[in-house]
């Protein structure tokens, strides 16, 4: 681990600070932050200062204090929602291109019905029905994404199915299980890797867009996506604070990006 | 200009009152505030509407939102409008008169008044008109209003008489509602829902639901005095943030509802001016006073204690708004009791009266969402933490916004709700808190005030209404179900050039919705 | 090539399936919602008599199959019904802005998948480069903003400050070709920096893959130049995954972009879909909703095509 670490560009290790920081600050919430997630300490709007190091928010709730119970929130949800995705969409986006046959073309036009429905209109309907309440939300979004995960997975899976060594393990009689995760998983791995840090980020701008239409995550939690939302028209006469939380976000996104693109270039690199 | 307007006042509420119940004291209006300032004709005003849905329709059964409410009133005329001091007056009456008993009433229409395709109002347009909106097939959102008419019928081409099934005093008010604009008789006594041919001072050029109405207007309107604007074009732009930057940047000339949060950034725009109105609006949290704990009047009253209304105001309104006493008779209405004793954040007296109903502590649920007003949520969340100390712990449950007015309110026992205008005590209290009434938000059943209810509609003597309404506030407040944190003031933003009268009608937002007709561009 | 055309037609038959099923379960999706058309329009004014007046006139009081069936009967015959709510003929009231769905879609994509297939062709070419570090960050801190609030941004610095666009994007049928690809620059704007991101990675990353592959190597060692490998060796058959993240995002920008609309006031097809959501109008509801399954179908067996055409291993089957 420690060669690994020390073979890491410094584009990787600012990453992986990165991530650690903010998961650590995840972890840690309630130690950390100066103030509770949901109370109200002074005035509203408050400007920076050394009680409220990031002013007050609408409520004036701590801005500070909402950030890192954010982090648990936002950053929670989003890898909760997009494993899930994963774990589902690549098993059987793999599944489908191995086996082929009636069972490709079932779960293949299943999804294709999914993925005809705008996401977040299906969002919008499902969370109407089962009620915007987190483990229904999580529920609903990874279901929607699924969808695009089986796809991709079974697309780069096509394209190894038919190479020699995958036709000579079959030849040998391994199993299904064997085969999808020694043959077939590490050969696409790379695409799915450079989803799964696209995807991870799409989840805390798919949660920002249902806030910017009313049903993400409800108040008075605190998320990233929905603090950019409801202080957004700040933006329009140049006021910083909608940035905290977007910056937030940028950052974490680029964070796994970087780490991936370091994943990516020792696959490609090892491989040739 | 030279449009003095004689109005034929029906009986203005002082000269029916005093008993006189005869018509036509010939009161003379002077312009007034309009006179001053010189409302100029011309120009095109744009507006940024918040509300409006693709599901919009020409149909006065379906009005529901702000857009439509404006467009309504600018291409079709009421019976009577709300004159800014709150009171009725006549629109496309002439006159009006009642019987002793305030049970029958006569409306004289106006001789000039014509429809855009150039035909007469007659008394048939007015009773096909508000015949649609009454009788088992209407699917009308102002039918439980017109429950009380047992018969309209024409005397003649030009009087309208309404027989009521018990005497009302405040009956001329009803006709302001924006489901009420006069459409034309199709022959069969009833009308098309989808004509666009109304008696108002503008015409519709171009209407996407949705999206815009364009109104153009007509040169021979019979209202003297009023549609100064050559052009008017309402867009639906419901994102607050688009609206604020369509201000900004000119391409609109007026909003309604501007993010409060950063209202105080938009007023340091040059040539934008916000413009408030106090109203009618108000904020409720209805507690169901058959339903336990909240049968309990001293858990209303601990509720009551535990929310920091200053603090509402200061934050979820943004200080647009003034403090609520828990009944819903505004400063502004005829018959406001004055001297009620303000109620006020005292965690003490919260405590003290949970302990007089033998608790400690008590846990609720408050149910809510925005639907239910914008920042409901946020209110509930402020009243849950301010409420702590006293030992009450309210849980917030955020509802959906989609069906909240079906599945939560009226259903469960502790929500949030709003009131927009209602132009008299007789109707706020006959529709929200009279025994039985379909929106009795609080199942508030008190022998005493439903007494003083009846007997107070059809009374003409002022000084004994205005006592049985002093009398009826102060039951509301000190023993019913309703806790007002609040009524709402409605604010609009506008390019400096756009003017309206001195005074404007506050029932509702913008002239209650009348300004198409009413304001102009300097 | 009758192989492919076999293929086509499958497609094709599957699609119509598809769409059918989708239908089908938009329809029990709106039942399953609470309230129902006469609730939401009545809203706090409802009261029983009222509710039960605008069912009957509306025929909601009719069974779900058989409103289902009624509606699919109509269908079938080329009648989308009318728009419960308004009334109105739900083809024409899709008409205006399904144009205007497509032209802000075809503006984006115009500028957008050229652009990211470019990008990503040469941040593989140059990989580890300045360059490609550079273009990665950019498009990652583009993606990484809620599209709303890269909407409000490019307004605050292009309207508000520079005074250089409309913040409404206000297009009817008068308006001019020239006129709306100005008016609707900053929503295609926004489009276009959402987009690019994804697709520009994806082609890297897609690139990049192949040129691991022995045949890559051999042309390599050959002496081939590196730009020559990319384009002609590697992009063929790196193909089929560019292809499909092209059209995800081609889909996305037809049926994806409710959240812009409502930002610039567009008039676009995703708002009156929210809007016939919220008020459980399901015949317009179903309409826009399969016309929207009906792109995400199309595009993906176009993506499914080339991915065959270009693919020799593909072509022949298995």
């Amino acid at each position: 681990m420690g060669t690994l670490l020390k073979s890491a560009p410094p584009s990787a290790i600012f990453g992986l600070v990165v991530l650690v920081a903010v998961a650590l600050t995840g972890i840690f919430a309630p130690l950390i932050a100066p103030y509770g997630e949901t109370e109200v300490v002074g005035g509203a709007y408050q400007p920076w200062s050394a009680a409220h190091l990031l002013g007050t928010d609408n409520l004036g709730r701590d801005m500070l204090s909402r950030m890192i119970f954010g982090a648990r929130n936002t950053v929670g949800l989003a890898l909760l929602t997009t494993a899930l995705a994963f774990s589902f969409g690549a098993m059987l986006g793999m599944l489908a291109a191995l086996k082929g046959g009636w069972l490709d073309e079932v779960m293949s036009r299943m999804v294709d019905v999914l993925m005809a429905v705008p996401a977040l209109i299906l969002a919008l309907m499902l969370l109407a029905i089962v009620g915007p309440s987190i483990p229904n939300m999580i529920g609903v979004i990874a279901v929607i994404y699924v969808a695009p995960v089986y796809r991709l997975a079974r697309a780069a899976a096509m394209n190894v199915v038919d190479l020699d060594f995958v036709e000579a393990a079959r030849l040998r009689g391994e199993r299904t299980p064997w085969l999808l995760w020694r043959e077939i998983l590490p050969n696409i791995w790379s695409t799915l890797i450079a989803e799964f840090g696209v995807r991870f980020c799409f989840v805390f701008l798919f949660i920002a867009a249902l806030s910017f239409l009313g049903i993400g995550i409800q108040p008075p939690t605190a998320d990233w996506g929905a603090m950019v939302k409801e202080n957004a028209t700040l933006i329009s006469f140049g006021d910083i604070t909608p940035l905290i939380p977007a910056a937030a976000i940028a950052l974490l996104t680029v964070a796994i990006n970087l780490i991936v693109d370091w994943m990516l270039h020792r696959a490609s690199g090892l491989k040739s | 200009m030279t449009d003095h307007r004689t109005f034929q006042a029906g009986p203005s509420r002082r000269s029916f009152l005093a008993g006189t119940a005869a018509v036509g004291a010939g009161l003379i209006l002077p312009r007034g505030a309009l006179a001053q300032a010189g409302p100029k004709k011309g120009g095109t005003l744009r507006v940024g509407f918040t509300q409006g849905s693709t599901s919009d329709s020409l149909d006065p059964a379906t009005f529901n939102n702000d857009f439509m409410f404006a467009s309504g009133y600018a291409v079709f005329n009421t019976l009577t409008e709300i004159a800014p001091d709150g009171t009725a007056r006549p629109d496309l009456a002439e006159s009006y008169e009642a019987s002793a008993d305030a049970a029958t009433w006569t409306f004289r229409l106006r001789d000039d008044a014509q429809f855009s395709d150039g035909k007469t109002v007659t008394a048939n347009d007015i009773i096909a008109s508000i015949r649609h909106h009454m009788g088992p097939d209407s699917k009308s959102g102002v039918k439980p209003l017109l429950e009380q008419i047992s018969d309209i019928r024409a005397d003649g081409e030009k009087v309208v008489v309404f027989e009521l099934a018990a005497g009302n005093a405040d009956f001329p008010f009803i006709f302001n509602d924006y489901h009420l604009g006069i459409r034309q008789d199709t022959g069969d006594g009833t009308i098309d829902p989808d004509s666009r041919v109304g008696t108002g001072g503008y015409v519709i050029e171009a209407f996407e639901p949705g999206v815009r109405i364009e109104l153009k207007r007509r040169n021979d309107y019979w209202k003297a005095g009023h549609a100064h604007f050559d052009k008017v074009v309402i867009l639906k732009v419901g994102d607050p943030a688009a609206r604020m930057n369509a201000l900004m940047t000119g391409e609109v000339d007026l909003i309604d509802r501007p993010d409060l949060k950063t209202i105080e950034l938009l007023s340091r725009a040059p040539n934008v001016k916000i413009h408030t109105q106090d109203g009618t609006l108000h904020y409720i949290m209805p507690m169901h006073t058959n339903d336990a704990p909240f049968d309990d009047l001293n858990v209303r009253m601990a509720l009551k204690y535990g929310i920091d209304r200053e603090e509402m105001i200061e934050k979820v309104l943004r200080g647009y708004g003034t403090v609520g006493n828990d009944q819903p008779i505004a400063r502004s209405m005829p018959y406001y009791n004055g001297d009620l004793e303000q109620i006020a954040y005292d965690p003490e007296r919260a405590k003290y009266h949970l302990r007089q109903a033998g608790l400690d502590s008590l846990e609720v649920t408050l149910s809510t969402s925005d639907a239910a007003f914008n920042g409901a949520v946020d209110a509930s969340v402020l009243f849950s933490e301010s409420a702590r100390p006293a030992g009450l712990d309210i849980k917030v449950s955020r509802e959906p916004d989609d069906g909240y007015w079906s599945n939560v309110w009226l259903q469960k026992p502790f929500c949030c709700s709003y009131w927009g205008g209602r132009p008299t005590p007789d109707l706020m209290f006959s529709t929200g808190y009279a025994a039985g009434a379909e929106w009795n938000e609080t199942k508030w059943d008190h022998e005493r005030f439903n007494e003083l209810l009846v007997l107070a509609r059809p009374e003409l003597d002022e000084a004994r209404r205005s006592e049985i309404y002093g009398e009826m506030q102060k039951i509301v407040k000190e023993q019913g179900g309703a806790l007002i944190p609040a009524f709402g003031q409605y604010v609009s933003a506008m390019n400096q050039n756009v003017e309206m009268p001195e005074n404007v009608s506050e029932m509702w937002d913008l002239d209650s919705q009348r300004f198409v007709e009413r304001w102009w561009m300097s | 090539m009758s192989q492919l055309q076999k293929l086509v037609i499958g497609r094709m038959f599957l699609g119509i399936l598809t769409l059918f099923v989708v239908s089908a379960l938009m329809f029990v999706g709106i039942e399953l919602l609470p309230g129902d058309l006469a609730q939401q329009i009545l809203g706090q004014s409802a009261t029983e008599s009222t509710l039960a007046a605008f069912r009957a006139e509306l025929g909601l009081d009719q069974p779900p199959h058989i409103r289902y069936l009624d509606w699919l009967g109509g269908v079938l015959h080329g009648d989308f019904g009318t728009s419960l709510a308004s009334g109105r003929e739900v083809s024409d009231l899709l008409g205006i802005r399904l144009a205007n769905t497509m032209f802000l879609a075809a503006y984006a994509a115009v500028i957008a998948v050229p652009v990211a297939v470019v990008l990503g062709l040469l941040a593989a070419l140059w990989r580890n480069t300045l360059f490609d570090r550079g273009v990665n960050l950019t498009a990652l801190s583009a993606i990484s903003m809620p599209e709303f609030f890269v909407g409000y941004v490019l307004i605050l610095f292009l309207s508000i400050k520079a005074g250089v666009f409309p913040t409404l994007a206000r297009i009817d049928s008068a308006t001019s070709l020239w006129d709306a690809l100005y008016r609707t620059f900053l929503p295609a704007l926004t489009l276009i920096l959402v987009v690019v991101a994804h697709m520009m990675r994806m082609t890297r990353a897609a690139i990049i893959n192949v040129l691991a592959s022995p045949y890559i190597e051999m042309a390599r060692l050959k002496g081939v130049p590196q730009w020559r490998i990319i384009v002609s060796h590697a992009l063929p058959n790196a193909l089929a995954p560019i292809v499909n993240v092209v059209a995800l995002n081609l889909a996305y920008l037809i049926v994806g972009v409710v959240v812009v609309e409502v930002v610039f006031s567009y008039p676009g097809l995703g708002q009156l879909l929210v809007d016939a959501v919220s008020s459980r109008d399901f015949p317009v509801v179903q309409a826009v909703g399969l016309f929207f399954a009906a792109v995400y179908i199309t595009l993906n067996v176009l993506a499914d095509i080339i991915s065959i055409v270009s693919n020799p291993r593909l072509r022949h089957g298995r």
